[in-house]
């Protein structure tokens, strides 16, 4: 999934392709001297197909970004423009689903009649709300007033309240709050199979696991402003090979050999016996990396690919230096820590 | 205009099902049918069979409290408390409909469901609205069935009101619980929510009023602006219809205003919280 949209330069693309569209969006709020600057001139991309991620940390502005974003609110300077429209239209709305911050839905009712509810607002048939709860395995549950759901309930009634009526953009804000391991997999296959249907889905989070995995293409926002807008690929940047072995030396010498000067560093010298060496080389190069070094009588205790996770990219962006390194397969549950509690 | 009409048939059938299911409105409309009735026909029917005309009917003969159970008087017991409790219930109605969704998060998620936010709110004043309607019709069925129960059982004729009063006590007592209802929506719509909406809305129909009535009887500026009050509105209304004696002791129920003026007071009353609601909702940011 992931690229097929996201190497598409953004001069190429026509207006019909470009489903979300920001510019200089912002929103303050109080006077222009004493205000607060919550969203701090976004502009933004979201094009058809994809799914695209919102990361940012807790209070950086993606849920404000988005509620302008649905015509929620009202921004202070510049532009929303939605499926081609002004957002927030009315033919606008119709065509969007959304979860945001979290599901609000009337506390008597049952999950059903909540959804009922909704489908009448858009002119939609009862059974409508019934498949939309079919959708988020919550049928069995349907009629269980909503009150009496756990957290994560309540976040699957919210998702298929924004399925509903097949819209065309679904934007779901930290849709796997709340949500235990087996749910957050769930809604990860749900988000990825709604793309594979052709709806896009812009997807906010804090969580960078889930956004690594399934998303084309994201948007980092951090203290209102957006940081980076790319592919996960091109964000996470290339790959590298770490190698643990002994002798050092000899290791370093054979690494050099096939990397260059250049493409062989030291992530920690003080290690000498046992210390890492790491090759600006592809992960596919391992085994010719492995028989080099076993050909030169270097003893290897470890090969791995090393990748940077969003985590340190996000870090690197936010605070302008590397954060550290981690190797293979990467947590699914990292999440954005406050600067402060990092530092 | 087409997609316009749409779009408020759709919110307000939306509307229904919503407060179809809501128990706090049974409760509420539920609390309105038993004060009218214990008001109306409760106490009223045990002084006359007891008779003890202390309570709430001093000066009254046991004929004349008999008369107002009976079938004819029921357009007057229609309308008699609704100047007073109706309207504060219905504030507490207005103020629980458009406020709660403030706190639940519900006017967020309906206000990205497609239609706009003016449809939204015309959808649900009406279905209110129609709410009230039912509300009254009820009100009036109840009080001619037990109007008819106490004649029958008391071997009275059975005498009937004009259908013109009857028409004329449904539609003044649908205008003053529109107004109120109305007025507690907008209060809860400006408040994000109905704690605000109920006490300030009690305190102002059962105190404020009453109280600007008795300092305007001794200060002509006062008693001009409490001419212009809802309250005095409605009461005013009430009492063209159903008569205000200089002993009776039906609270809210006024004469300072003729019936004309009373009943455009309180069209523009209803004009006014509706135009408010709107403006206010399709201008604000909904967090």
């Amino acid at each position: 999934m992931s690229g097929d949209t996201a190497g598409t330069s953004l001069e190429a693309m026509t207006n019909n392709d470009l489903v979300v569209e920001t510019e200089g969006l912002t929103k303050r709020y109080g006077s222009r001297r004493a205000g607060r600057i919550v969203v701090d001139d976004v502009s933004m991309t979201v094009r058809r197909g994809e799914v695209y991620g919102f990361l940012g940390p807790n209070g950086a502005g993606k849920t404000t970004t988005l509620r302008m974003m649905l015509g929620l609110i009202r921004p202070t300077s510049g532009t929303a423009r939605v499926l081609g429209r002004a957002a927030g239209r009315a033919d606008v709305s119709g065509r969007v689903g959304a979860l945001i911050e979290g599901p609000g839905f009337f506390p008597y009712l049952s999950g059903r009649d909540n959804l009922r509810v909704m489908a009448r607002y858009q002119g939609l048939a009862d059974r409508a709300a019934d498949r939309a709860l079919e959708r988020v395995d919550l049928a069995d549950r349907g009629d269980d007033r909503f009150r009496s759901y756990s957290l994560g309930m309540k976040q699957r009634l919210g998702v298929a309240c924004a399925l509903m009526g097949d819209p065309e953009l679904i934007v779901l804000d930290e849709p796997t709050n709340g949500l235990d391991p087996a749910g957050m997999q769930d809604m990860r296959g749900l988000v990825v199979s709604l793309a594979r249907g052709g709806q896009t889905v812009l997807l906010s989070s804090h969580l960078l696991g889930e956004v690594q995995d399934i998303c084309d293409r994201v948007g980092v926002i951090n203290n209102g402003r957006i940081l980076r807008e790319s592919t996960v690929a091109e964000l996470r940047g290339a790959t590298s090979l770490r190698v643990r072995a002994t002798p050092v030396d000899r290791a370093l010498a054979v690494a050099r050999q096939l990397a260059g000067d250049a493409g062989v560093r030291r992530p920690d010298e003080s290690e000498t016996a046992t210390g890492d060496v790491v090759l600006d080389l592809p992960a596919s190069s391992a085994p010719q990396v492995n028989r080099a070094l076993v050909a030169a009588g270097v003893d290897v205790y470890e090969i791995a690919p090393l990748e940077r996770s969003l985590e340190e990219v996000f870090f690197e962006l936010t605070t302008g230096r590397s954060a550290r390194t981690q190797v293979g397969p990467h947590v699914t549950t990292n999440e954005f820590k406050d600067e402060e509690a990092v530092r | 205009m087409k997609t316009m009409t749409k779009d408020v048939i759709n919110s307000s059938r939306a509307e229904l099902l919503r407060l179809r299911r809501w128990p706090a409105v049974w409760l509420t409309l539920g609390v309105w049918f038993f004060l009218a009735l214990m008001f109306g026909y409760l106490f009223n029917y045990f002084s006359y069979k007891t008779g003890d005309l202390s309570f709430s009917n001093e000066g009254a003969s046991t004929a004349t409290i008999f008369a107002e159970l009976l079938p004819a008087a029921a357009p007057n017991m229609l309308l008699q408390g609704m100047p007073m409790f109706g309207g504060a219930l219905m504030i507490v109605l207005g103020g629980l409909v458009a406020g709660n969704g403030y706190g639940w998060g519900t006017w967020k998620t309906i206000f990205t469901q497609g239609p706009s936010r003016r449809a939204v709110m015309t959808g649900s004043m009406l279905t209110l609205s129609v709410l009230i309607v039912i509300v009254v019709l009820l009100t009036a069925a109840l009080c001619f069935g037990v109007s008819v129960t106490i004649a029958l059982t008391e071997g009275a004729d059975l005498v009937w009101p004009t259908a013109g009063a009857v028409v004329q006590s449904i539609l003044a007592g649908c205008l003053v619980l529109e107004l109120w209802a109305l007025a507690g929506y907008a209060v809860g719509t400006l408040a994000r929510g109905p704690a605000l909406a109920v006490g300030l809305g009690l305190v102002w129909t059962l105190v404020v009023e009453n109280l600007l009535r008795g300092v305007g009887s001794v200060l002509g500026p006062i008693e001009s602006l409490t001419h212009v009050l809802p309250g005095t509105a409605a009461g005013s209304l009430v009492g063209s219809l159903i008569g205000v004696q200089p002993d009776d002791g039906t609270p809210g129920v006024l004469d300072v205003l003729s019936a004309t003026r009373a009943t455009w007071t309180v069209v523009g009353y209803v004009l006014a919280f509706l135009v408010i609601t709107l403006t206010v909702t399709n201008r604000r940011d909904v967090t």
